[in-house]
């Protein structure tokens, strides 16, 4: 059995795990929730074989590098990363609501590889590429990513439940970056199943995603899209609550939730400074005698080490408590994807990822 | 006085952490606008984007007006600058103003508190243990030493009780101020880069010296203090792709005309000298002939030793001990062949070097063809002897990043720093814990009250394993 057959495993476990501990979360039954472990756990240890087999296959290959160094891998790295996080949260609170509000992020990240047409092959590295600083720090970007996908997934729970009016700034934000998310998921569903009927091109990310409805030739298609976008916006924000009423079936407190966000961003701002910042100058400095250099990339990690620097102090004036530092948290992911696809997508920069 | 008022207003101004959180806030989104707008590139491309986003007719003014207010070089500006200057003093003024009140919790020395205080605070615990107070003293005893604490003993409310307390870094409070330190440091060193500094390139053919580099901004020449030579270049590929694997340089430094230094240079290793860096960033083929070029052959003629020789284009050379004499006709850096079989370089760079032969014999045979360095096929010869193009010399160049940066020591240093800084602010904490022992005829009460400033489920855990050994 090759990598890919077992990261195709992983991949389907996911989507299917995301369902399940959807359905757990509906219907509160338990074992559907053991289910959905079991099938994430499983999922989980498929993709640890594939990792491992791929860093082995390119050995054979000649090439003989960590798996950790194109958009495909990085990508692959941190919904492992994220899955284990989860999973380690599950077990260490015994609870599996977190489940169906952290798989889907997983199920996006997979989701964007497979039908953005990423390149999945073990490509041998230019030599700017060859370096351990570059290795540690890809590798810690994605650790604390993963943190930060965590405390995203928290803090939107925590604006479920904290949330009563639909006039409120953080009922709004929830609703409209949730349906946002979702929204994301179902076009790149409908990409995916466009183009894998259609047979796949091998073309730039630029040229695949949401073709299938917001970006289809067909102009009508393209507006239908955004109409159902925004009705389904709308949808949420009106039926919001109902999200609100099956959570609160779960007995999850407001303080349990607010110091799991601050805990996993604890522990996610010291990786991300070090491994994302720091290394990633050493690497610059010793590739390109700069170590700073304000290109998009740098720039954008800049920016979401702000947000969280910004949360932190928050913490410590009178009234940033609750909605406000769980928004902070969102927006501090929000950052994190667009520093991360949102750069490669829209802007262009030195980094090599974007050109994948 | 009026003007103590002022110094004492603009001093409290910047205590503030709200500040603190404004300038944060500003630094992120002001940096958001550098990286639509595309800095220190060329009026055209911002022309572009521009007129895509305001159409043509505003394109003009509003890419003046982005001038202007130093949008397209921003983070060079006088305002960026400005919020910096603005966020190293929140920074600095914050801490000086904050530390004595650290500084006095630090030091404040651990006492012994009331009975009745137990219960007030966030971890507690009671247990019993049999035996005698002593018996229970060394069990507590041996539990703080467990949790990495040297303990104090308070034993002035009575004969049956005693109490114990202890503590442990205290001293990490101050990790936030270490953090906040760092910034600075690296700023300095950033500021300290930018003055001091230098930043060039190079260009250097094979084989050529030179005393000068080139500035980035001005492409004036820098003089360097001493010489940098090229001694080769080459590049090596992944099998038989274009894909570089990896390039180097062969650099000698050369001072009063004695070579003082010799190193090869790649991505991601190079040269240091005399606090200039010389950094492998880009190498080309030179575009006008370089007289001193050279071809390097090896020759083996059929049966017999090989030799090696080098010579130019347009020279000739035998193989010895055989009628044949060769003469190289052309030198392409990428040699492809098109529909018509007719040949060309595909590439600038030095992807397929090969070189074309024309061989003669006394007797006027002739034979020609193309020796490719990739391909060892096409070095045998018909008559069987054998011609391997090894290498060329002096026809390509290696683009040097060069760098004096007097700072990046300093910025080193405060990354070390924050780093610390980080991991004792985070992952460390200062705990405190009492531990009251009153016993009560054959088994001692034991009540713990603890406290740590971060992360106490972890302390209450470790507590609690601690402790729970106790009872059996
Ligand atoms: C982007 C730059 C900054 C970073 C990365 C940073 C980092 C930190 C960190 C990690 C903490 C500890 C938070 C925690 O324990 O949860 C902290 C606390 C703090 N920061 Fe900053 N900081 C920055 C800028 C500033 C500035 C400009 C000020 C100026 C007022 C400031 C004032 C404070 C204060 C007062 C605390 C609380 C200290 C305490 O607990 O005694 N910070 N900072």
């Amino acid at each position: 059995m090759g990598s890919p057959m077992l990261f195709g495993i992983a991949e389907v476990g996911y989507f299917v795990a995301m369902m399940v501990y959807i359905g757990y979360f509906m219907f509160k039954n338990k074992s559907v929730g053991i289910t959905a472990t079991a099938l994430a756990a499983g999922a989980f240890l498929s993709q640890t074989a594939a990792l491992i087999l791929r860093w082995v296959e390119s050995y054979g290959m000649g090439i003989g590098r960590a798996p950790l160094t194109n958009l495909y891998e990085s990508l692959i790295f941190f919904v492992w990363c994220l899955m284990l996080g989860y999973l380690i949260i599950e077990f260490k609170y015994k609870n599996r609501t977190f489940g169906a509000f952290v798989t889907p992020l997983a199920g996006l990240a997979l989701g964007f590889i497979d039908l953005t047409g990423i390149s999945k092959e073990i490509e041998p590295l230019v030599p700017a590429l060859q370096s351990n600083w570059l290795l540690a720090h890809v590798t810690m970007s994605f650790i604390a990513y993963a943190a930060f996908a965590l405390a995203f997934a928290t803090g939107m729970l925590y604006l479920v439940l904290s949330t009563e009016k639909r006039s409120e700034s953080s009922y709004i934000f929830w609703t409209v970056a949730g349906s946002v998310f979702f929204i994301v998921l179902a076009a790149m569903g409908a990409d995916y199943i466009k183009f894998k009927v259609i047979g796949t091109s091998q073309e730039l990310i630029k040229g695949f995603l949401f073709k299938a409805t917001f970006r289809n030739e067909s102009g009508f298609i393209a507006l239908l899209s955004f109409v159902a976008a925004f009705a389904l916006m709308f949808f949420v924000w009106r039926y919001g609550y109902v999200l609100k009423r099956m959570v609160q079936t779960f007995n999850i407190t407001l303080d349990f939730l607010e110091d799991l966000n601050y805990k996993v961003i604890a522990v996610g701002f010291p990786i991300f400074t070090l491994g994302g910042l720091i290394f990633g100058a050493i690497w610059a400095d010793q590739a390109w005698g700069v170590y700073w250099s304000w290109d998009p990339k740098e720039t954008w990690s800049l920016i979401s080490w702000l947000v969280y620097a910004f949360y932190l102090h928050a913490r410590f004036l009178r009234g940033w408590r609750g909605n406000k530092i769980a928004v902070l948290s969102s927006i501090g992911f929000i950052t994190v994807i667009f520093t991360y696809l949102g750069v490669n997508l829209f802007l262009s920069g030195l980094h090599s990822y974007g050109e994948a | 006085m009026a003007d103590k008022n002022i110094v004492d207003k603009i001093w409290k101004f910047f205590t503030s952490v709200k500040l603190a959180v404004v300038i944060i806030a500003v630094i992120a989104l002001s940096s958001m606008i550098g990286t639509v707008i595309e800095q220190d590139s060329s009026p055209e491309k911002n022309l572009k984007l521009f007129t895509k986003i305001f159409g043509p007719a505003n394109a003009q003014t509003v890419y003046k007006s982005a001038v202007a207010l130093g949008l397209t070089d921003m983070y060079h500006s006088w305002w960026f600058t400005s919020i910096l200057i603005c966020f190293s003093a929140n920074l600095i003024i914050c801490s000086i103003d904050k530390l004595p009140h650290i500084k006095r919790i630090v030091d404040e020395p651990l006492k012994p508190i009331d009975a009745k205080d137990f219960d007030n605070y966030g971890i507690k615990k009671e247990l019993s243990v049999d035996g005698s107070i002593e018996d229970a003293k060394t069990l507590v005893l041996a539990a703080i030493k467990k949790l990495g604490m040297t303990p104090n003993a308070s034993d002035n409310s009575g004969p049956n009780t005693i109490q114990f307390y202890a503590h442990k870094g205290r001293r990490t409070r101050y990790a936030v101020y270490v953090i906040h330190f760092s910034i600075i440091i690296i700023l300095i060193g950033a500021v300290i880069g930018n003055t001091l500094g230098f930043s060039g390139y190079l260009i250097l053919p094979e084989g050529e010296t030179s005393a000068v580099a080139y500035s980035r901004q001005s492409e004036k020449e820098h003089p360097l203090g001493f010489s940098i030579r090229c001694d080769d270049f080459s590049t090596s590929f992944y099998g038989l792709s274009d894909m570089p694997k990896d390039y180097a340089s062969w650099l000698s430094v050369i001072e009063d005309g004695k070579t003082v230094l010799k190193k090869t240079i790649g991505v991601n290793s190079p040269l240091k000298y005399k606090g200039y860096t010389f950094y492998q960033s880009s190498y080309g083929v030179v575009p006008q002939k370089n007289t001193r070029s050279l071809i390097i052959l090896n020759v083996t003629p059929k049966g017999g030793k090989t030799e090696q020789i080098s010579l130019g284009v347009g020279e000739s050379f035998k193989i010895p001990g055989t009628k044949f004499s060769g003469r190289l006709i052309a030198f392409t850096p990428a040699l492809a062949f098109d529909k018509n079989e007719r040949p060309y370089s595909y590439t600038e760079n030095m992807n397929n070097p090969a070189v074309y032969i024309e061989l003669t014999s006394e007797d006027n045979d002739k034979y020609s063809g193309w020796l490719v360095k990739r391909y060892p096929q096409t070095w045998d010869l018909p008559d069987g002897s054998k011609v391997e193009l090894v290498d060329n010399w002096g026809y390509q160049y290696t683009g040097l990043q060069v760098r004096k940066d007097p700072g990046v020591l300093l910025v080193y240093a405060g990354c070390l720093f924050m780093t610390i800084g980080l991991y004792c602010a985070f992952f460390l904490s200062h705990k405190k814990i009492w531990v009251l022992l009153q016993s009560e005829k054959t088994k001692v009460n034991i009540k713990i009250a603890a406290f740590a400033n971060k992360n106490k489920t972890g302390y209450e855990g470790v507590i609690n394993s601690v402790f729970n050994r106790l009872t059996h």
